[in-house]
């Protein structure tokens, strides 16, 4: 865990369901500086997917997945343009 | 009201009700009995099993009815394991099988066997490479590819595939629910397994043919009917209102499937056009004729599903929040696509242009409400 980027921005969206994290990513990558990371935490099954797919289809980096300990996980997003 | 679910079940077709009904009267009777009525049922039973098993590229004999195409595939997997135990107890599958596949593939493992997921592309088409290896492996009793995804159409490399597995020896079985009486079963295939609703067939028929030289041995109970490879009496009517109706669309198929083709086309080419953020999901060629997914990004899927309903259109999606399990389906989860503000929109036979024109005239905006009632900019 040691190269991990510490995130300039957490958005917690623990408990909410898909597509709501995806929501709350868009609006506010663009509170971060370019090339800073952005994390989501999120435990609905669906953004273990979908986090990485809106990555895909937004052009930003999705840098990594990382299990949390309570459950659900934290998806590191670069804030690309 | 227009109907495009037909990857869920295609709408009785007219030639299949007019079987039923004809067959309810004259072959009700035990198709295994020695008299007049029960000589006329079994009849009319060994004629359809002749008539289902030349639409499928099959023999006769190698033709079993099943009172579905999940216990056909549960039957399938399940028995041409067993039968070849003494080979090895590995398993390989796709991670796009239908569930009745990989339900299967978890009863085996709890049984001690071993399964091995192959995964697929972005497109949801199997790794082949992938596929190729894991059939070489040590011990491997069965593979498993279905045509074509139910979920977002892309057809499978099966003959590829089944060369693979013949080089090897391993039995390669092959799921067609989703293409058989639209499209020709490809060639290798060792089982097979259809459903009758999807093509026009009634519920409650399904087909398991199992070739000949294929190691095959029920799990179940012993049972006379179908060369002991399905227990249970047979339904005779439906299985007669079955092959009439895979007749039928066999015979339609070369025409109705450009025509619906290209209303898929229509539909992939249009959405993105009309409606910001959307994915088109699948194989835009080698699909088939009639299946369509796309994902809405920020769209709750079963929002836009009861929208969509509202406005007189029956689809199905793929989304979590539409699914009894709480989790997205495994097909796009396996493909890395959006899983959120999925619809699948498959046509039925009949399926008209100006329903299309409809569905693609109501969506943009209806996406758009959603997503301003979401609080997305």
């Amino acid at each position: 865990m040691t190269e991990v980027t510490q995130p300039a921005l957490t958005i917690d969206a623990l408990g909410k369901k898909c597509p709501i994290p995806i929501i709350m990513l868009a609006e506010q990558i663009n509170h971060v500086p370019l090339n800073a990371v952005v994390a989501v935490l999120a435990d609905d099954p669906a953004a273990y997917t979908d986090v990485p797919a809106w990555c895909r289809l937004k052009s930003h980096p999705h840098v990594g997945t990382y299990e949390l300990p309570g459950g659900g996980w934290a998806i590191h997003v670069r804030r690309n343009y | 009201m227009a109907y495009f679910d037909a990857a869920s079940t295609e709408p009785l077709h007219p030639q299949a009700r007019e079987a039923y009904l004809a067959a309810l009267d004259v072959g009700w009777a035990d198709p295994a009995r020695l008299y007049n009525q029960a000589r006329r049922a079994h009849m009319l039973l060994e004629q359809a099993r002749t008539e289902v098993a030349e639409a499928l590229g099959a023999r006769p004999d190698e033709v079993s009815f099943t009172s579905s195409g999940t216990q056909a595939v549960h039957l399938g997997v399940l028995g041409t394991l067993h039968g070849r135990r003494r080979t090895g107890r590995h398993l390989v599958t796709s991670a796009v099988e239908h569930s009745s596949v990989l339900h299967a593939a978890g009863v085996h493992e709890r049984d001690g066997g071993t399964v091995e997921t192959v995964g697929v592309g972005l497109s949801g088409r199997v790794d082949l490479p992938a596929f190729t290896a894991a059939v070489a492996a040590e011990g491997t009793a069965l593979a498993c590819l279905q045509t074509a995804s139910h979920e977002v159409g892309t057809l499978q490399p099966v003959a590829e595939a089944a060369a693979a597995c013949r080089e090897h020896g391993v039995p390669l079985l092959v799921d067609a629910a989703q293409t058989a009486g639209r499209l020709p079963m490809p060639e290798g295939w060792s089982v097979l397994t259809a459903s009758a609703h999807k093509w026009g067939g009634p519920a409650g028929v399904g087909v398991l043919a199992v070739r000949k030289g294929t190691r095959f041995r029920s799990f179940l109970p012993e049972d006379e009917r179908e060369r002991r490879r399905v227990p249970g009496y047979e339904n005779v009517p439906a299985i007669v209102a079955a092959a009439a109706a895979l007749r039928a669309m066999s015979a339609e198929a070369a025409q109705e499937n450009s025509r619906l083709s290209a209303l898929v086309d229509r539909i992939r080419n249009t959405v993105p056009k009309i409606v910001p953020d959307v994915e088109v999901i699948g194989e835009p060629i080698e699909r088939a004729p009639h299946i369509v997914t796309f994902s809405c990004l920020y769209v709750d899927g079963e929002v836009l599903l009861t929208e969509l309903d509202k406005a007189g259109f029956a689809v199905s999606s793929g989304s979590s929040c539409t699914a009894s399990t709480l989790r997205p389906s495994h097909v796009l989860e396996a493909m890395g696509v959006l899983t959120h503000g999925n619809v699948r929109v498959s046509l039925p036979r009949g399926a008209s242009s100006a329903e299309v024109d409809r569905f693609l005239e109501v969506l943009p905006d209806m996406v758009r409400r959603i997503r301003q009632d979401a609080g997305v900019a």
